[in-house]
């Protein structure tokens, strides 16, 4: 819950925009994909771990290759997640994704432009955004959203 | 057409053949691509790739009924194709190659064309325990329907058939046994030449899958005396959606055909049809005629390299990466036996395969990691998926030590 509640204290001032923009801000900082990729590992080994209880059949998001567990949690009209995966590179990319939405109003999280994803993958010189995949996992912002 | 390197006669030099594979040439994240996933599909020659411009661009037509003469050329170099899949596996008739889209199609025609017409309820099927999901599921379907049970070869440690197990599965209710001659997963080569003579001394007929085979062993159906093999273009240098399906003419013949359409008929009423003659009875709607045309200058290439220089080179790779992972701490190879052909399969305590992929990816590596459609075996060995490193020929011993030197830094990152 200690983690609930850091979520909420973070996002209370700031926006889902503004969070996204600051997501963007701090990867420009990187100059190429290994140093992004050691920061993700880096987040995804700071989320806390999801409690053994909730690692359940029904929180599991089926990805192809990894699972994500996703809990969400509706109190005072916001929306509060906790996530986990068995891969370290998706847990640093969902740990982004959690910070970005956890703490907002069903109605933010229906609207949320969700493009940080795209603008923090864009300097691929192939032209693919090697963060794509997150999606692959298959979450739309409605299902966040209503998967409560 | 012809590449340099097909025009000459010198050694086998990978850095000469590797100039026939444009592809290599590319750069992925700003590394040269190293391409580890040759069990998935191979890379095409440039002799592949100018075959399909040039049907696309000199003869495109529909094959078979046309009199003009870009039909005839067509249907020529169509037909080209199925006398050099012939040679290529030594078939007793240019009739028994059937085309299909790849090696699933090929297996699932067997399942439900002979499949539905003889089993019974109370019959077996046996498959292995390393069977790709492609040569699992048909029979999986076509056992349901007619109330027959599917029986498993269990696999060992070492990821090898219990051949001893086998032998008890095999009785006279037996009527068919589908293997794969290699594991896609673990690249075991099977013993299917023994897997054969057993079935058939039961009176059960035999399913090779061959896709893993085709480009890397001798396949004779005539000394191996399979009745079925299926195996796909795509993973020997040919291009996807063409595939064969080789059946012993008698079989094939017996067989009622699969698929209804245009090609396959020799005579339509609303009272009846008649059907065509091999192989076209199996062969319904305008074919993938681009592909099948540029299918033959594959097995050209393959001929030219030749199956024993192939060998040698992806033996090398094998035994080089075998020895320089296991520098790796944590690593354990899955499928660790001395008869083993271009794959290996492997997973790293405390690192999940789909991370080491990523950053193997980031470095310009194309390796596979996952289940590999192969999820029974995967549960065999209690392990979500692994990361395959696939060989072929123009690979090089370089390559291989970028990779270690990646899954190193890749190691030291994750945990």
């Amino acid at each position: 819950m200690a983690a609930l509640e850091n979520n909420r204290r973070m996002t209370e001032t700031q926006s889902i925009e503004q969070i996204e923009a600051e997501i963007v801000d701090e990867f420009s900082l990187f100059e190429n994909w290994d140093d992004k990729y050691e920061y993700i590992i880096d987040l995804g080994k700071k989320l806390p771990p999801l409690a053994e209880e909730h690692k359940k059949d029904e929180n599991k998001v089926k990805g192809c290759q990894s699972t994500v567990w996703l809990v969400a949690d509706y109190k005072d009209g916001k929306i509060f997640y906790q996530a986990d995966s068995d891969a370290i590179i998706v847990k640093g990319l969902i740990s982004m994704l959690i910070r970005v939405l956890s703490g907002h109003t069903p109605d933010e999280i229906l609207n949320a432009k969700m493009d940080f994803i795209n603008k923090i993958g864009n300097d691929e010189p192939s032209g693919s955004n090697p963060f794509q995949w997150i999606t692959g996992h298959g979450k739309t912002n409605e299902e966040l959203c209503f998967g409560i | 057409m012809q590449t340099a390197t097909l025009n000459t006669n010198k050694a086998f030099d990978v850095h000469f053949v590797r100039k026939d594979f444009p592809i290599l040439n590319r750069e992925v994240k700003g590394h040269r691509l190293i391409y580890f996933d040759n069990a998935a599909t191979s890379q095409k020659p440039q002799s592949v790739i100018d075959a399909l411009v040039h049907y696309y661009t000199q003869y495109n037509a529909n094959v078979h009924r046309g009199i003009h003469s870009l039909a005839e050329e067509a249907t020529a170099a169509f037909e080209a194709t199925r006398d050099a899949v012939k040679h290529f596996i030594n078939a007793a008739a240019r009739e028994e190659i059937i085309y299909t889209r790849g090696t699933t199609e090929s297996i699932n025609l067997v399942a439900y064309s002979w499949g539905r017409q003889h089993l019974a309820q109370g019959d077996e099927v046996i498959v292995s325990g390393m069977e790709h999901h492609s040569d699992i599921v048909p029979w999986q379907i076509v056992c349901e329907e007619k109330g027959a049970q599917l029986k498993v070869i269990p696999v060992n440690e070492q990821g090898e058939l219990e051949l001893e197990e086998y032998r008890k599965l095999l009785s006279s209710r037996t009527k068919l046994v589908a293997v794969n001659h290699v594991s896609n997963a673990l690249g075991t080569v099977n013993p299917i030449q023994e897997i054969i003579q057993l079935a058939h001394a039961q009176g059960a007929l035999v399913l090779i899958d061959g896709a893993q085979s085709a480009m890397h062993l001798d396949v004779d159906v005539q000394a191996l005396d399979c009745d079925f093999l299926a195996f796909s273009a795509h993973k020997m240098l040919g291009p996807t959606g063409m595939g064969i399906l080789y059946g012993k003419k008698h079989l094939l013949e017996s067989m009622p055909v699969f698929m209804g359409g245009g090609e396959m008929i020799k005579e339509v009423t609303f009272e009846k049809t008649t059907y065509n003659e091999l192989p076209y009875k199996f062969e319904a709607g305008t074919p993938n005629i681009a592909d099948a045309i540029a299918f033959k200058p594959a097995i050209e290439y393959i001929n030219t390299i030749g199956k024993e220089n192939i060998r040698k080179q992806e033996d090398l790779l094998l035994q080089h990466a075998t020895q320089r992972l296991k520098e790796i701490e944590g690593l354990r190879i899955i499928g660790d036996n001395d008869h083993k052909v271009s794959v290996v399969s492997f997973v790293i305590d405390g690192v999940h395969p789909q991370d080491v992929g990523i950053l193997l990816d980031n470095k310009g590596i194309a390796v596979r990691t996952g289940h590999h459609c192969v999820e029974p075996l995967m549960q065999r060995f209690c392990i979500p998926g692994t990361i395959r490193a696939s060989f072929a020929f123009y690979n090089t011993v370089e390559e291989i030590d970028l990779m270690v030197e990646a899954l190193q830094k890749a190691v030291k990152i994750l945990r």
